[in-house]
């Protein structure tokens, strides 16, 4: 570990800022900051610690007194929270920003392919690309999707993929997420307030704007309406008011000037959508949900469902109706098939993929098994059904019982896990106390795919803020920052 | 607009009418309480209770701030005060995209204020008694911001059909809470005279013209010449006074009026001729022929049509089955 500053100035706000193996967002090596840094770093150092304080309780309050909070789930109190949020931006450069939009395009492209693929003639299965089993045990694959057609072929209309940076700097894929990927408002309202409360130093950057995903995605979701539906009813399904996203759904919604409704303000009459309004029922031609497929009709799915509505899926399969994204996409996120993903691109684009996998190991091939089993105190293990950083182990920072607890674990359902060796991602500077000190940091940039595929440049960053922690999700003491992606 | 929509806004405007309502008498009572014997304080504070319609578990046990303490700040009681600051902002939440944040903001602003962890010290009874703490002031500050989020409202939303549904939502809860409060003075002050202390006489009626703002509205129409039948007249029947029930009336049927509009009913009959026979009988009563009746089953009859207009609204624009919608 060496000490990061490079003259007196900086000196004082990075006193804790140590430099390790990780690749660092601020800086190249000791006392060398990447040039796209300077002025960010000159200009927080330039200001008074009580100055800095001063805008983070602003930013604080203006995120509680909006109401951007989240519910953390198996709390009786405290139900609501702010999302942390660290004052100082991450800022990508174009370059860097270019090999990430085109790989991402090349990688949905080809997921919505193989999604095409295997809920109708299954190529990529009868050639042996994909093993079949791997497709079928996977949880998310749903049956009643087989040999349905969804508009324009497009399965997963909204994407957010994350991302991490390896030591070397290179981004590569942690993970997709093609159901119902969350986190875009705080994406938007962390720069509204960034806008606000850093005026001087915003304007001193070529930032590219990303206030217009919500038309966006609008227009996307237009493109994707039945046939014969010219002015598509627009409206966005939402668990209800409990759900933790529930903030994200409201202002998603209100962005976008379409009606934000639940289940039970939703009826389904001779395969046709409507819902409920002071005037009667009026018909629903497309519906963005953010509620997961097992949920969402209780007749075609889950039967204890109250979150759903009955009928919704033959409705669907009328083609009455849209539904973005498609039933079933999970399949293509499952952790497991997400080693196959390069294999995948190269099958349906015969290209190499611009960004690559996270080296993975599958348990359920027996060489990688053992070589699992022998490694968990290297590795980090995942099961493949959980998600927001639960069901994890980080093997180098585990204890002997929960190893052999996993270890146990895979054996017993090799299917359930993956294996990755542990990589300490890129880490940007915080503002910790009254310290700048870095911290581990991943990306989720979202995808859009309605007539075309369009990127928002920019994303979420997530921040692991407990010291040495890998874990961003907020579930686990996650935060986020502003992303900046640069013009020039 | 979605009947879930609808439903949520008519309730977070009434319970925050609720709120206001309830501080406000309380406010004026703990005012008015200080000139006053110990020894009608009783009937005071049943008289308020009365007006608040006697909610549930909360009796007079001989001591005004522990009775105020319930009514302000006791969750368990679901009429309190902050009970219903709470769940005007439940409803907010629910329709987050349908208000504008201006009005998100203050309702938000206001909800965090009031159930802020550190303003409980302030709530002890012990406090109140010995004056180390006041209640007024929070009860101040409620009324205050209320009235603010009336003003964004007012200026920040569209005033389309979902701030019709606000408006039907506190006009309908002043009606009733006007005519409950009349009822009670009504039952026990006027019809026993003998029971007002020699002297009292001027701030009793001046405690039931405040409990709805309206003593400085009605010294401009009467002077100050506090008469019975004069302030009945003005609550009940004054077309220009927002507190009063006609007022309230009227603005409930102009409201729906527009909704319907809005939505182009026909099938609002039921509705229509429910309110329009209420307005009607306001608009065109004198106040004489209104006291030569009895009074007490007159207001009650009040309330009762204004649950009637609740149950039609439901049933028109929020609750309706299916069967039905499809047919129409």
């Amino acid at each position: 570990m060496h000490p990061a500053q490079s003259s007196d100035i900086e000196r004082a706000a990075l006193k804790n800022y140590l430099l390790d193996h990780a690749y660092d967002e601020m800086f190249s090596g000791p006392g060398n900051l990447h040039s796209h840094c300077q002025q960010l770093l000159e200009h927080f150092a330039s200001l008074p610690m009580e100055e800095l304080q001063r805008r983070k309780q602003a930013a604080d309050l203006s995120f509680l007194n909006q109401g951007i909070t989240f519910a953390v789930y198996g709390r009786d109190e405290g139900t609501e929270k702010i999302f942390p949020y660290d004052l100082v931006p991450r800022i990508i450069t174009a370059a860097e920003w270019e090999t990430v939009e085109i790989g991402l395009t090349q990688r949905i492209t080809a997921l919505n392919l193989f999604l095409k693929d295997i809920y109708n003639e299954g190529r990529i299965l009868a050639d042996g690309i994909v093993p079949r089993e791997m497709v079928y045990t996977c949880k998310h694959y749903r049956r009643q999707m087989a040999g349905l057609q969804v508009p324009r072929n497009v399965y997963v209309a909204v994407c957010g993929t994350d991302l991490i940076r390896l030591e070397s700097g290179e981004f590569v894929v942690l993970e997709d997420n093609l159901r119902v990927p969350s986190g875009v408002s705080y994406m938007l309202t962390n720069r509204r307030v960034m806008k606000r409360i850093f005026p001087e130093l915003f304007r001193n950057y070529n930032v590219r704007p990303i206030e217009q995903y919500t038309q966006i995605l609008l227009g996307s979701l237009r493109s994707l309406a039945p046939e014969g539906r010219p002015e598509p009813n627009i409206v966005l399904l939402s668990p209800g008011v409990f759900n933790s996203a529930y903030f994200e759904h409201a202002y998603l919604a209100r962005q976008m000037g379409i009606e934000l409704v639940e289940g039970r303000d939703l009826v389904t009459h001779d395969n046709i959508v409507y819902m409920r309004t002071t005037n009667g029922l009026r018909r629903v031609d497309v519906i963005y949900r953010r509620v997961d497929d097992d949920f969402i009709d209780p007749l075609a799915f889950r039967g204890d469902s109250v979150l759903g509505v009955a009928g919704l899926f033959n409705a669907y399969r009328a083609g009455n109706v849209t539904l973005a994204n498609a039933f079933g996409t999970g399949v293509a996120d499952d952790k497991a098939l997400y080693a196959y993903v390069p294999d995948i691109i190269k099958y349906y684009l015969s290209e190499d993929p611009v960004l690559n996998n996270v080296e993975t190991y599958l348990p359920t091939r027996p060489k990688e098994l053992q070589y699992v089993l022998q490694n968990l105190d290297k590795l980090v293990v995942k099961a493949v059904g959980e998600s927001g950083g639960y069901g994890m182990l980080i093997g180098p920072q585990s204890t002997k019982a929960q190893r052999e607890e996993f270890a146990l674990k895979i054996e017993a359902d090799p299917r359930n896990y993956i294996a990755q060796p542990t990589i300490s991602f890129s880490r940007a500077p915080c503002l910790i106390g009254d310290e700048l000190e870095p911290r581990h940091v991943d990306l989720r940039p979202y995808v859009l795919f309605g007539d075309k595929v369009t990127i928002v440049p920019g994303g979420l960053t997530r921040v692991a803020l407990k010291q040495g922690s890998l874990v961003v999700n907020s579930s686990q003491g996650g935060g986020s920052k502003d992303t900046w992606v640069l013009s020039q | 607009m979605l009947s879930r929509v609808a439903d949520s806004l008519y309730w977070m405007s009434r319970y925050l009418e609720r709120a206001e309502h309830t501080t406000r008498l309380l406010d004026v009572n703990l005012n008015l309480m200080l000139d006053e014997t110990a020894a009608s304080a009783e009937r005071r504070w049943q008289r308020v209770l009365q007006a608040l319609s006697k909610p549930k578990d909360v009796a007079w046990i001989g001591e005004p701030y522990s009775l105020t303490q319930a009514l302000t700040f006791d969750t368990e009681n679901k009429a309190s005060i902050l009970s219903c600051i709470i769940a005007a902002r439940e409803n907010a939440r629910q329709v987050r995209e349908q208000i504008s944040t201006e009005q998100w903001h203050r309702l938000n602003s206001l909800y965090l204020q009031v159930t802020r962890p550190d303003t409980q010290i302030e709530r002890r009874v012990e406090d109140f008694a010995k004056g180390t703490a006041s209640p007024g002031d929070f009860l101040q500050s409620v009324m205050e911001a209320v009235h603010q989020f009336q003003g964004v409202t007012d200026s920040t939303m569209n005033h389309g059909e979902g701030w019709q549904f606000i408006q039907v939502g506190r006009y309908i809860e002043r009606a009733s809470a006007t005519a409950l409060l009349l009822e009670a003075y009504h039952a026990d002050l006027w019809e026993h005279p003998e029971r007002i202390g020699e002297g009292y006489e001027y701030l009793d009626w001046m405690g039931l013209l405040r409990s709805a703002t309206a003593f400085e509205a009605y010294c401009k129409v009467y002077t100050a010449d506090l008469t019975p039948k004069h302030i009945f007249e003005f609550l009940l029947l004054n077309e220009e006074f927002p507190h009063s029930v006609r007022f309230s009336i009227d603005s409930v049927g102009n409201a729906l009026d527009k909704i319907q509009g809005d939505s182009g009913k026909s099938r609002a009959m039921s509705l229509q001729r429910l309110s329009g026979r209420l307005k009607a009988s306001l608009s065109y009563s004198g106040v004489d022929e209104v006291l030569n009746q009895d009074v007490v089953s007159y207001l009650e009859s009040i309330q009762a049509q204004c649950r009637a207009i609740h149950t039609n609204i439901y049933e028109l624009y929020v609750d309706y089955s299916i069967q039905t919608a499809l047919a129409g």
